[in-house]
């Protein structure tokens, strides 16, 4: 579904992506991990288009790469960004409205659907999200972007800063999200979360990747982790 | 006794009828005022950028009101004209802003700058550099009502009442429609409204083309009431950075409340007429000249021009994010 092929990207004069290869096929579950600075987030932001991308990106058989980035969402590729990019004044309720892409083709996540899941935004349903601690933001902006309805989402870094409870809490709508059949690419460092459900991980190290392989290569593999996830 | 009190009386109805008088202006002129500022600074928020031609599109929607209510009348004139204005907007943001923006900032604020001199100078082109002709439509050209002696031209409630739907249909349109939404949401996080599906290069021109839309349609209705002239934008153009900025950059209830308070300041300013020296009387009994009786006699009317500025440089030093604004810049 997403073939990234010798991916290279810069800020200014740096080489922050020096040729990344990855793939994700439908439906299917990956992480991408590394240490900070690595370059897993200018990843992500160069197949969204937000960063200069060079190199072949195609989603779903179609070339991407430079493409507007409300052209690549509209294709059905999701982004939550790490920042967790909420719309601070509008209330939670019209946040996750903000996530349709189109108001004639409802998808398969509804509004009250989303309330459910997180009793916790349902009870703030019409607050300001300026007022959410930092789960709720992460859950929020996760369930907008799923609002529409992506075929492969992209998730920077969901559980950074939150406390282990919360971290459960992720990892549970995570899994609910590929249990939808939606594919999945994770940018995370903390390794539970993508051991615990994807199916194929990718370590990056220097802006390009380094390992590729099962959580069970990785989990026998003692020197990669060494070298390029430990700190 | 009875010849003390009757010019008294009469002293106190012409303060009264100053005092209403000047609400009524001072409010007709903040929401012309809020016409104008509401389109700047929603602009403003949005790109990061002062338009400083949106005083510019002011005056071609009344120059264009001029014009058409010549050729058509001004009711026609009234519809067509901000619409011009707002595809003239809408055209800069696509070919030249947006082209521009690649190169930052200060290439943007150079474009807006060149072309209000353009504007001004294309005006007194065609139609000169003394006022025109621009007049009052026959059909509002009546006293609406009379408050003790002043006659209120019905012309400028129709104004008000222009601005008041306006600020009305504005709020509707930003609190309660999902493109409001979007406006908003784009307001703070373009890129995220982008990574959701929604064209915000589209939103940025059709935003920027209802804010040049609503300075035209003021520059229509200001047109016959005040003067139309190819100086009118350089002369209107300073109060608005005032009023954005004392309202607080990007904020539109600030804009709001910072047009009613410029608008009402000034207009109370010209029309009252005290000075230090009739307040505390003459600076030395004899009254004769000193370095201070200039001062001492100057009146609140001939300061007027000054006051808004006055109030911008408190504004700064007080709360330099303004009224209402939340960013410090």
């Amino acid at each position: 579904m997403l073939e990234v092929r010798n991916l290279h990207a810069y800020y200014g004069k740096s080489h922050i992506l020096q040729g990344v290869d990855l793939d994700v096929a439908a439906g299917e579950v990956v992480s991408l991990l590394g240490r900070n600075g690595v370059g897993r987030s200018t990843t992500v932001k160069a197949i969204m288009g937000e960063v200069v991308p060079q190199g072949t990106i195609r989603f779903k058989g179609k070339d991407i790469a430079g493409l507007p980035s409300y052209k690549i969402a509209r294709l059905g590729l999701g982004y939550v960004p790490e920042h967790r990019d909420i719309f601070p004044s509008l209330t939670v309720r019209q946040n996750l409205l903000l996530g349709i892409k189109d108001t004639r083709r409802p998808g398969k996540w509804r509004l009250q659907d989303m309330l459910d899941m997180f009793p916790n935004l349902a009870a703030r349903a019409d607050a300001p999200a300026g007022v959410l601690s930092g789960g709720e933001k992460q859950m929020l902006t996760t369930c907008r972007t799923l609002m529409g309805d992506p075929d492969l989402i992209m998730i920077d870094e969901p559980t950074e800063g939150l406390a282990p409870l919360i971290v459960q809490q992720v990892g549970d709508l995570i899994v609910r999200i590929a249990q939808a059949g939606v594919a999945i690419l994770l940018v995370e460092q903390k390794l539970s979360i993508a051991m615990r459900i994807s199916k194929r991980v990718y370590i990056m190290g220097h802006g390009r990747v380094v390992f590729e392989g099962t959580p069970d290569q990785l989990r026998a593999n003692a020197a990669v982790r060494q070298e390029w996830l430990e700190v | 006794m009875e010849t003390g009190a009757l010019p008294r009386i009469v002293h106190e109805y012409a303060v009264l009828e100053l005092i209403v008088i000047s609400i009524l202006n001072g409010v007709l002129f903040g929401m012309l005022l809020f016409l104008l500022s509401s389109g700047l600074t929603v602009i403003f928020s949005m790109m990061g950028v002062l338009n400083f031609a949106h005083a510019s599109f002011y005056m071609l929607g009344a120059f264009f009101g001029f014009q058409l209510t010549k050729w058509i009348g001004f009711w026609p004139a009234f519809v067509l004209a901000p619409l011009l204005v707002g595809a003239i907007g809408m055209a800069v943001e696509r070919y030249g802003l947006r082209n521009t923006h690649k190169h930052g900032h200060v290439a943007e604020l150079l474009l807006t700058f060149g072309l209000a001199f353009a504007i001004e100078e294309i005006v007194a082109m065609i139609w000169g550099r003394s006022p025109v002709d621009y007049r009052v439509p026959a059909l509002l050209d009546f006293p609406a009502f009379t408050i003790f002696s002043t006659n209120y031209p019905a012309y400028k409630i129709f104004m008000l009442a222009v601005s008041v739907v306006i600020f009305v249909a504005l709020l509707l349109v930003l609190r309660r429609t999902r493109v409001g939404l979007i406006v908003q949401a784009a307001l703070t996080h373009p890129h995220m409204v982008g990574h959701l599906g929604h064209n915000v290069g589209r939103v940025f021109m059709v935003v920027f083309g209802v804010g040049s839309a609503l300075a035209g349609l003021a520059g229509v209705i200001a047109g016959p009431a005040l003067v139309t002239q190819s100086d009118m934008a350089a002369a209107l153009g300073p109060i608005l950075f005032v009023v954005i900025v004392f309202g607080g950059l990007g904020s539109l209830p600030g804009a709001f409340v910072a047009s009613l308070v410029i608008g009402l300041v000034q207009t109370f300013a010209v029309a009252l007429n005290g000075s230090l020296a009739s307040v505390f009387g003459p600076l030395d009994a004899a009254g004769g000249p000193s370095a201070l009786s200039d001062i001492w006699n100057v009146t609140i009317a001939q300061v007027a021009p000054i006051i808004p500025y006055l109030l911008l440089v408190i504004i700064l030093i007080v709360r330099p994010m303004g009224l209402m604004g939340t960013r410090e810049s």
